[in-house]
């Protein structure tokens, strides 16, 4: 018994994600004044396929948080369900106390990383945000369990193409307005050059006074460009 | 298709250097993974007692499962002995740890640092599964191979086949331990992708603990 079944035990195969099957592209959420900011599409792959065009990837987690998932939408799905029952149980105290983004955000690293030591990982970058006590915090977890917090954060390509643009522009001060002018000039970058990016897309907002998801929406496109319409001009030879 | 690796590298540099009186503790902020940066800004020293930091690099999410079970442990320690833990008692500790998960091990890569019960330097060197040494200085992680023979260079040790044993210690005072570390970092910096942002150095002495920064390249 050398196979890594030997080294698990009665964990069975079958039962592992060895790979996604329905998934979702990047997140990016970022602070501005008031709060928290985040946006993703709502497009759900299966592989290369568009299967999904209605997937909420943004949910609310009690009174403070917001969480976005990219990745394996199921394990998504089972992750809010492990949260419900954390804040059910948290609520059955009633001692008027709650979880903050903090505390959520902690306890996301901890499952993450308990998945990943039994090899059986929830396949998710998470983003998570909140406010509680005019503390904004803004953080994120991958699939094996690296964690951090920052000013802006972006899973997938958003860690690619939309960090540099925030790291470029993003300031502490930001209005809301201003806030979500940053986040559709990164979205729209993603949906130009990430193919799994759709053009649904949805804004959600969290401040002291709780959470607003926006309807979904679309963003203005231009396909008029030269190297649109003549991507091989400038390489002669191809095709 | 997409397969599945419980490990990452997410880079960094730690460097420790013990004198006579004083410890210095090193690490940069910055956090990678390939050729993308996480964040520029965390922190990978870890106060573990109130004369003892660990400085890790490695798989960021092993770390901090490291650096829990060591608080912990720590606590525990407090309660029943109602001491802080000595950096040698520490040291012994974290090997210990490390070899635990032999055969599935923490991806880290650690340098502890602090005064021992005589108020000397310590500096504890160690690999991912626990073997480890006392040293006058050290440096572990991504830019461990550009820094370690600049230390070498400036703080010959002595041997540590010598009889009888002589102290590890390096002869700088702490003004120049903490230059020299400056000047390192500045360095690896130019060559090393996942090290750079800022170096965080805390100082360890008998007035207790100093934290400076200073900012390196960021590209």
């Amino acid at each position: 018994m050398t196979s890594v079944e030997g080294l698990l035990g009665c964990e069975q195969d079958s039962q592992r994600t060895l790979s996604p099957y329905v998934t979702g592209t990047s997140v990016i959420g970022i602070k501005y004044k008031d709060g928290i900011l985040m946006t993703a599409d709502m497009g759900g792959s299966y592989g290369s396929t568009l299967r999904y065009k209605s997937v909420e990837r943004m949910k609310s987690i009690g009174k403070h948080s917001l969480l976005g998932a990219s990745g394996e939408i199921s394990d998504f799905q089972e992750i809010l369900r492990y949260l419900d029952e954390l804040i059910k149980y948290d609520n059955m105290w009633d001692d008027g106390n709650s979880f903050g983004p903090k505390e959520i955000h902690n306890y996301l690293t901890r499952i993450m990383y308990n998945r990943r030591n039994k090899f059986d990982p929830l396949w998710n970058s998470l983003v998570l945000g909140g406010v509680k006590n005019g503390q904004k915090y803004l953080g994120t977890v991958s699939m094996i369990g690296v964690h951090f917090e920052d000013n802006h954060v972006a899973t997938g390509f958003g860690n690619h193409l939309a960090r540099p643009i925030l790291r470029d522009e993003w300031k502490e001060d930001l209005s809301y307005e201003e806030a979500v002018k940053l986040l559709e000039k990164c979205m729209r970058v993603l949906l130009y050059r990430d193919r799994s990016a759709i053009n649904k897309l949805q804004v959600a907002k969290i401040t002291e006074e709780g959470v607003t998801i926006s309807q979904p929406y679309s963003l203005k496109t231009f396909w008029g460009f030269n190297a649109f319409q003549n991507p091989s001009k400038g390489a002669e030879g191809t095709w | 298709m997409a397969r599945f690796s419980p490990y990452d590298n997410n880079g960094g540099t730690c460097v420790a250097i013990a004198g006579a009186d004083y410890c210095v503790i090193a690490a940069d902020t910055r956090m990678s993974t390939g050729y993308s940066i996480l964040t520029r800004d965390y922190s990978k020293i870890c106060k573990l007692a109130d004369k003892c930091l660990l400085a890790s690099s490695g798989f960021q999410a092993d770390v901090r499962a490291l650096q829990k079970v060591l608080s912990s442990r720590h606590l525990v320690y407090q309660h029943q002995h109602n001491k802080q833990m000595s950096c040698p008692a520490m040291g012994q500790l974290l090997s210990n740890t490390l070899y635990y998960k032999r055969f599935f091990p923490y991806y880290a890569f650690n340098v502890l640092g602090g005064l021992d019960s005589e108020g000397k330097g310590c500096v504890f060197t160690y690999d991912a599964v626990g073997s480890y040494e006392r040293v006058g200085y050290s440096a572990q992680g991504s830019g461990s191979t550009l820094i370690m023979p600049v230390l070498d260079n400036q703080l010959k040790s002595p041997s540590p086949l010598l009889l009888p044993a002589k102290d590890a210690v390096t002869p700088l005072s702490e003004n120049e331990a903490v230059d020299l570390v400056k000047d390192v970092f500045a360095s690896a910096t130019e060559r090393d992708i996942y090290t750079g942002d800022r170096v965080e150095i805390v100082i360890v002495n008998a007035e207790g603990i100093r934290r400076e920064y200073i900012e390196l390249r960021k590209d």
